[in-house]
């Protein structure tokens, strides 16, 4: 979905990041997100992608640069307002970060339970989340006795009953198979064209093609390779060494 | 279904495990155990230092030693006279002959009786606080009216174990701040391993965007009932220890020693010590999450 002159959702204006005291992780990070839009976030590993995507998801604070969210300036943001904003996106982790001792569905229900919805009202949504992901049959088992591509999907589930306006996912297919892999895209493509705004980090160069209208953000050594464009195309071949890549 | 600690249904299952482990409640429980000790011994002293440098100690007795029962006669109710005159002596009572063949026959035998032994007569005497004080004037007084009259001040033979009685109370309520400081800091301890299990829950929450306080609510109901839970063991275990203990006291009963059972306002201090516990634990438990919490952003 290019959609054309879509709402400006999120910001990020020479964006500057350092843990501690060292080098700037992610240095000049300039580029804005459109409501609707479907992005990709690549670059090697090390290259600051988890980090970018933990200023978007409001787990850090830039050290420097201007970052807006739905329209605020969330960098000044007091701290006790940053939850309310951080129920408006949705992200699956790197790592998943299910609760060990809760099940499936009580790990999914978990963002409506923050946001105190009735116990009487969860059930529905929940199985209605369980079944979109396939795991109907596994609602009550624990993370650690699911597989990784179900843990993932749990992941994934968890994220995006919150019904949120941005949904973040980092490596969303790192630990599964290129099947499991187009089927999860599938669900994200499906969400994006509900109205969600997608941000995927990926090292994955074939999801990259599957989803037409996504737009490509890359990351290297902390700055985005294509300084001015602030990536509201998709960079067709972005200056960069990767040859085969299929553009539709 | 208001209690302090209540979480809403929804939040409970939010985290189900969010509790002391292991030993820890059993650790409570046990510094409880000493704390209620230390400190029944502590309000005991108290009450028994209070007996001893109140009513009792403002007490004086007379003794007319004199071998000649006719001039003891006469004496006795002189002092016993000039006493009733003075200003500040509230109480004048002559102890009976009874009494004092009951308090020497186990010196002499009971033989009281016989003429051959003189035994003095005795008179007690209470004093207001300020005639006590100037005792020195009462004393004249008496002598004056009864050459043969000694005058024993009750305070001064209680000075001794008073102050003894002072120093153990010192020392119990040394002991409460101590078991009471370990107490504490196990809490403490408990609290933080419990949180360091669950971090990455708390973060994961956090990212959800649950408010601080949601969060710690969490860990502070299910860690103050944790932490209720070891202190009424303690606290119960102690109680039976003190019951049976103050049996033991009754059925020695010497009125010393039972002037230290416990004043009703004293067992309140004592239960209120394990609803202290989990106060403190909640309040731990409280600041402890949002302590790592303000670190997260
Ligand atoms: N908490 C942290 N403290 C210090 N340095 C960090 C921290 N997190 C990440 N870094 C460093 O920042 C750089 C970027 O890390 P980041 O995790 O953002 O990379 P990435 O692009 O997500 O990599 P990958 O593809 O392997 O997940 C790395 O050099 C990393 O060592
Ligand atoms: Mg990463």
């Amino acid at each position: 979905m290019a959609a054309p002159m879509a709402t400006t959702i999120a910001q990020f204006e020479n964006v500057g990041l350092r843990y501690g005291t060292g080098a700037e992780t992610l240095s000049d990070i300039s580029f804005s997100l459109d409501g609707g839009g479907f992005y990709f976030l690549t670059g090697p590993s090390g290259a600051g992608k988890t980090s970018l995507l933990k200023l978007l998801y409001l787990a850090l604070r830039p050290s420097r640069g201007l970052i807006r969210l739905f329209d605020e300036d969330v960098v000044t943001l007091p701290r006790d307002r940053l939850p309310g904003f951080r129920r408006r996106i949705g992200v699956v982790f790197q790592d998943f970060r299910l609760v060990p001792h809760l099940s499936a569905f009580d790990n999914i229900a978990l963002p409506l339970r923050v946001a105190g919805v009735e116990e009487t009202e969860l059930a529905t949504p929940v199985n209605e989340m369980l079944a979109w992901v396939g795991l109907s049959d596994r609602a009550s088992a624990r993370p650690a006795t699911l597989s990784g591509g179900e843990q993932q999907r749990v992941a994934i589930a968890r994220a995006v009953i919150g019904r949120p306006e941005i949904l973040i996912a980092d490596e969303p297919t790192g630990n599964v198979d290129p099947e499991m892999a187009a089927r999860l895209l599938h669900l994200f493509d499906a969400l994006n064209k509900l109205g969600t705004t997608l941000v995927v980090a990926t090292h994955d160069i074939h999801l990259l093609s599957r989803v037409s209208a996504a737009q490509m953000m890359r990351l290297e050594g902390g700055r985005l390779s294509d300084p001015t464009g602030a990536l509201k195309n998709p960079p067709r071949e972005p200056r960069g060494t990767r040859s085969g890549k299929s553009a539709k | 279904m208001s209690l302090p600690f209540a979480a809403s249904p929804a939040e409970r299952r939010l985290l189900t495990e969010g509790r002391l482990s292991g030993p820890m409640p059993w650790v409570i429980a046990i510094m409880m155990f000493l704390t209620v000790l230390a400190a029944a011994g502590g309000l005991a002293l108290n009450h028994a230092a209070s007996n001893v440098t109140g009513s009792i100690a403002q007490r004086i007795t007379v003794q007319i030693v004199e071998a000649n029962p006719d001039l003891r006669e006469a004496q006795t109710r002189a002092a016993m006279a000039a006493l009733g005159d003075m200003e500040g002596v509230t109480e004048v009572v002559r102890v009976s002959d009874e009494e004092i063949d009951a308090l020497i026959e186990p010196w002499i035998g009971a033989a009281g009786d016989e003429e051959g032994i003189p035994v003095p007569t005795m008179i007690d005497a209470a004093l207001t606080e300020a005639a006590h004080n100037d005792l020195e004037r009462i004393e004249a007084a008496v002598v004056d009216a009864a050459p043969a009259a000694r005058v024993d001040d009750h305070a001064q033979f209680l000075a001794p174990l008073a102050g003894l009685i002072g120093s153990l109370t010192w020392l119990a309520f040394a002991l409460v701040l101590l078991t009471a400081s370990a107490l504490a800091a196990s809490v403490i301890l408990a609290v933080r391993a419990a949180l360091n299990t669950h971090r990455s829950t708390i973060e994961v929450l956090h990212l959800m965007g649950a408010t601080d306080v949601q969060i710690a609510r969490l860990f502070q109901r299910r860690i103050a009932l944790d932490a209720l839970f070891g202190g009424l063991v303690g606290f119960l275990v102690a109680v039976v220890v003190l019951l049976l203990l103050g049996q033991r006291i009754g059925a020695v009963g010497s009125e010393l020693l039972g002037s230290a059972t416990l004043p009703l306002s004293a067992w309140i201090i004592l239960a209120l010590l394990p609803l202290a516990g989990a106060a403190v634990s909640t309040l731990v438990a409280r600041y402890t999450v949002i302590g790592v919490l303000k670190k997260l952003l």
